[in-house]
């Protein structure tokens, strides 16, 4: 049985991670650099990296990490979510996750330790279950090829690129690649188109080894992008009880009448299950379990919907002030949604369900021309 | 108090197992096992329990289980066990739990609630039954109805208006009802699935005598909330197994039955699972969270949860039936004692499970209990207050 509550550790943790983004990473900070064309803040990515050392959380020690686990990034995650927070982390995780299944020990040492960030070279959008392949290898081996989508790949030094039957390692600095900003949906994980013109590689992982990190990957993403989407439905829920306790219209607050409460009643319902939904998947990623490819489909199915509810709802109870520029409503509503498309649509991860848990769909019935 | 552990309650269940054999005589079984301590194992000694931590149940029950002892029926007796007990126990006399507690938990007395009237619905507390002092007892008299087991039941939890006068919420007393007494008549009420599963009991100069009184005079609207609080847990509470409920029923018959896909029904069926398996894990989560000692409000959102679920699975799974789905096994106006959702066909689960979300609470009203209590949200402004 898995454990889906928060250990001490795991409180503690989120204690330090919400008082560092509250002092840090204020919505307003985040909505201004919007217009500044500055993805990232790079110096809210420093202070988590040395003073909290998050991506040395899923690292083990020997590697040179802390050795904790999924468990605890999930609960930065969350946090992260609840600030939507610009920073890379959940594409170093999601790298992490690559690495660790390569066995590759040099990255993951200068990843944990923060000396390098890594970004894998796939499609936001891509499932778990999907294997795009959209770069080639020529002897050398060099790269050559375009990824469309890929987030988080504007911070990283070192690029993992999927290509013909292996998993390459590329400087992102090098010649032979340029990163195209892209104009995304949610500004506050901004992607890039990444193109190959005979960049210089390093072969990683070959065959089918290279195939289950990339997998193992993309799922430990959907699994882990479920807390975030907690940690984000639940701010949205908090600020919007907030707001119609206090916002008054006919004599009394609006959030005495019944149509708000009831949606904002259903809304907390849902967030209790995505909860529990997305503790067992970070659980179930955490022990290696058999199952964590279900749990993380799962978590996609019924987290993602959860969070652009809750983001909607956060709008719409805000009433026009919730539709402007000035409200952080906009940021979490293009998180979530942004977020929805992420490692598959919630339609992609039932059909993956319906795989696992044995819930074929209808055989194909031959067109009888009568 | 010494802590228990779970190996130790295993010890206690061994050693109770060589002197009580399991296969003799049930009630005696049963007697003894209240007496040993190992009922409810989180009650005082005396009371049926060890003053154990309660998330041992789980431990104690499973022993006994294993070694193919009886259990007390808990679905014969879900209002006594549910909602009776866990009142009795916080807030009546020494001498009234030791008359009641052992043959409610053994099972040798059912126990029914006569608390919704018909004019008294999700606002109960606008209840008219009145119980006027008598002497040594009280006089009661008025109407109760959706009282499930009312036939089979030797006594009730009562609430009944003692002071009119009163603010409508302070004017009520918390009585314990023989239901055996004259001037207490029970009438089935048939339900839309065809059964009678509730009955109307009609209450004509009643005699409850004053030691049958749970409680202060004119504080039985906080009693009853404890009764009601542990009537929403008692309802959407047990652990189960991954496809353990509805949803199993419904994902066995699209396994075993290819003919009856189609596209459309996949995408439901494949919705409905992963809701269901959500609604499960919150469940378990609010299980963790209370042997944890942090019990929390989670148990109303898996109330909410399992009244929406059964009914879209229930629907769901008529219409995947095609032409079965138009049959139903029996009209048969019937008394069922142990509510059995499970074993009936798919019309039948379509047509109870429509009670879910009216029984315990209506879907409405805990959608406003959590709204008040969970998020704090100002309370609609009322006109009986």
């Amino acid at each position: 049985m898995s454990d889906l509550l928060y250990d001490s550790d795991e409180e503690a943790l989120r204690d330090t991670v919400r008082a560092l983004l509250a002092a840090h990473a204020p919505w307003q900070r985040t909505l201004a650099r919007l217009d500044d064309g500055e993805p990232y803040d790079a110096a809210l990515w420093t202070r988590l990296v040395d003073q909290l050392g998050v991506t040395g959380l899923a690292v083990p020690v020997e590697y040179g990490g802390a050795g904790a686990g999924f468990r605890e990034v999930a609960v930065v995650l969350e946090e992260l979510g609840r600030a939507v927070a610009p920073v890379p982390f959940l594409g170093v995780v999601v790298a992490t996750r690559a690495l660790l299944a390569c066995g590759e020990r040099e990255l993951l040492g200068q990843l944990a330790t923060g000396e390098r960030d890594v970004a894998l070279a796939v499609c936001l959008a891509t499932a778990p279950d999907a294997a795009p392949r959209p770069v080639t290898v020529a002897p050398g081996p060099v790269l050559t090829g375009t990824v469309t989508g890929v987030a988080d790949a504007l911070a990283g030094d070192v690029l993992l690129v999927p290509a013909g039957d292996g998993l390459y390692a590329v400087n992102a600095a090098d010649r032979g690649v340029r990163l195209t900003p892209v104009v995304s949906l949610d500004a506050t994980r901004p992607l890039a188109d990444v193109a190959f013109t005979g960049a210089p590689a390093r072969l990683v992982a070959a065959g089918p080894m290279a195939a289950r990190a990339v997998s193992a990957a993309l799922t430990a993403g959907a699994a882990l992008l479920a807390s975030e989407q907690v940690g984000l439905a639940q701010w949205c829920l908090d600020a919007t009880v907030a707001h119609v306790r206090d916002r008054r219209q006919f004599g009394r607050p609006i959030g005495s009448f019944q149509a708000v409460k009831h949606r904002l009643a259903d809304l907390w319902v849902e967030i209790t299950e995505a909860r529990a939904v997305a503790r067992h998947a970070a659980d179930r990623l955490a022990a290696g379990h058999p199952e964590a490819s279900l749990a993380a489909a799962l978590a996609q199915a019924y987290c993602a919907p959860v969070a652009v509810r809750a983001a909607e709802v956060c709008v719409q109870l805000h009433g026009g002030l919730g539709f402007t520029w000035e409200h952080p409503a906009h940021l979490y509503l293009k998180r979530a949604k942004s977020a929805a498309v992420a490692f598959g649509t919630t339609d992609r991860h039932r059909a993956a369900l319906a795989r696992l848990v044995d819930l074929p769909a209808p055989a194909e019935v031959p067109d009888r021309a009568d | 108090m010494s802590e228990h552990t779970a190996d130790q309650l295993r010890g206690l269940v061994a050693a109770f197992l060589r002197t009580h054999d399991p296969r003799g005589d049930r009630v005696g079984f049963l007697r003894a096992r209240f007496d040993a301590g190992l009922a409810w194992v989180h009650h005082p000694p005396g009371h049926g329990g060890l003053g154990a931590p309660p998330q041992l149940q789980a431990v104690t029950d499973a022993a006994f289980a294993e070694a193919g002892a009886p259990d007390n029926r808990p679905r014969r007796n879900s209002i006594g066990l549910g909602m009776a007990a866990p009142t009795l126990l916080r807030h009546a006399t020494e001498a009234q739990c030791r008359r009641w507690l052992r043959p409610l938990w053994t099972g040798e007395e059912v126990w029914c609630q006569l608390f919704s009237e018909p004019d008294a619905g999700s606002d109960l507390a606008s209840l008219r039954t009145r119980a006027v002092r008598d002497g040594a007892d009280w006089v009661v008299d008025g109407q109760k109805v959706w009282t499930s087991m009312a036939h089979e039941a030797r006594w009730a939890i009562l609430l009944a208006r003692t002071d009119p006068a009163a603010a409508k919420h302070r004017g009520i007393t918390y009585f314990v009802c023989d239901m055996t007494a004259p001037g207490v008549q029970v009438r089935p009420l048939r339900q839309l699935t065809g059964e009678a599963e509730f009955n109307e009991v009609f209450l004509t100069g009643v005699r409850v005598p004053d030691d049958q009184r749970v409680g202060a005079v004119g504080e039985g609207w906080q009693i009853a909330r404890t009764t009601l609080m542990n009537e929403r847990v008692a309802i959407g509470g047990r652990p189960l197994p991954r496809e353990g409920g509805m949803v199993g029923v419904l994902a066995r018959l699209w396994r075993e039955r290819p003919e009856l896909r189609t596209a459309g029904l996949h995408e439901e069926v494949l919705r409905s699972w992963v809701r269901a398996e959500a609604a499960r894990l919150a469940a378990l989560r609010l299980r963790q969270l209370v042997a944890a000692g942090q019990p929390g409000p989670e148990g109303s959102a898996v109330k909410l949860s399992f009244a929406e679920l059964s009914q879209r699975i229930s629907g769901l799974e008529v219409e995947l039936l095609g032409a079965e789905g138009l049959r139903y096994d029996d009209w048969t106006m019937r008394r069922p004692t142990e509510p059995d959702l499970l074993g009936r066909t798919a019309t039948f689960r379509y047509l109870r499970a429509r009670g879910n979300s009216i029984e315990g609470g209506t879907s409405e009203i805990l959608r406003t209990v959590i709204a008040e209590r969970v998020l704090g949200l100002p309370a609609e402004p009322r006109v009986d207050k």
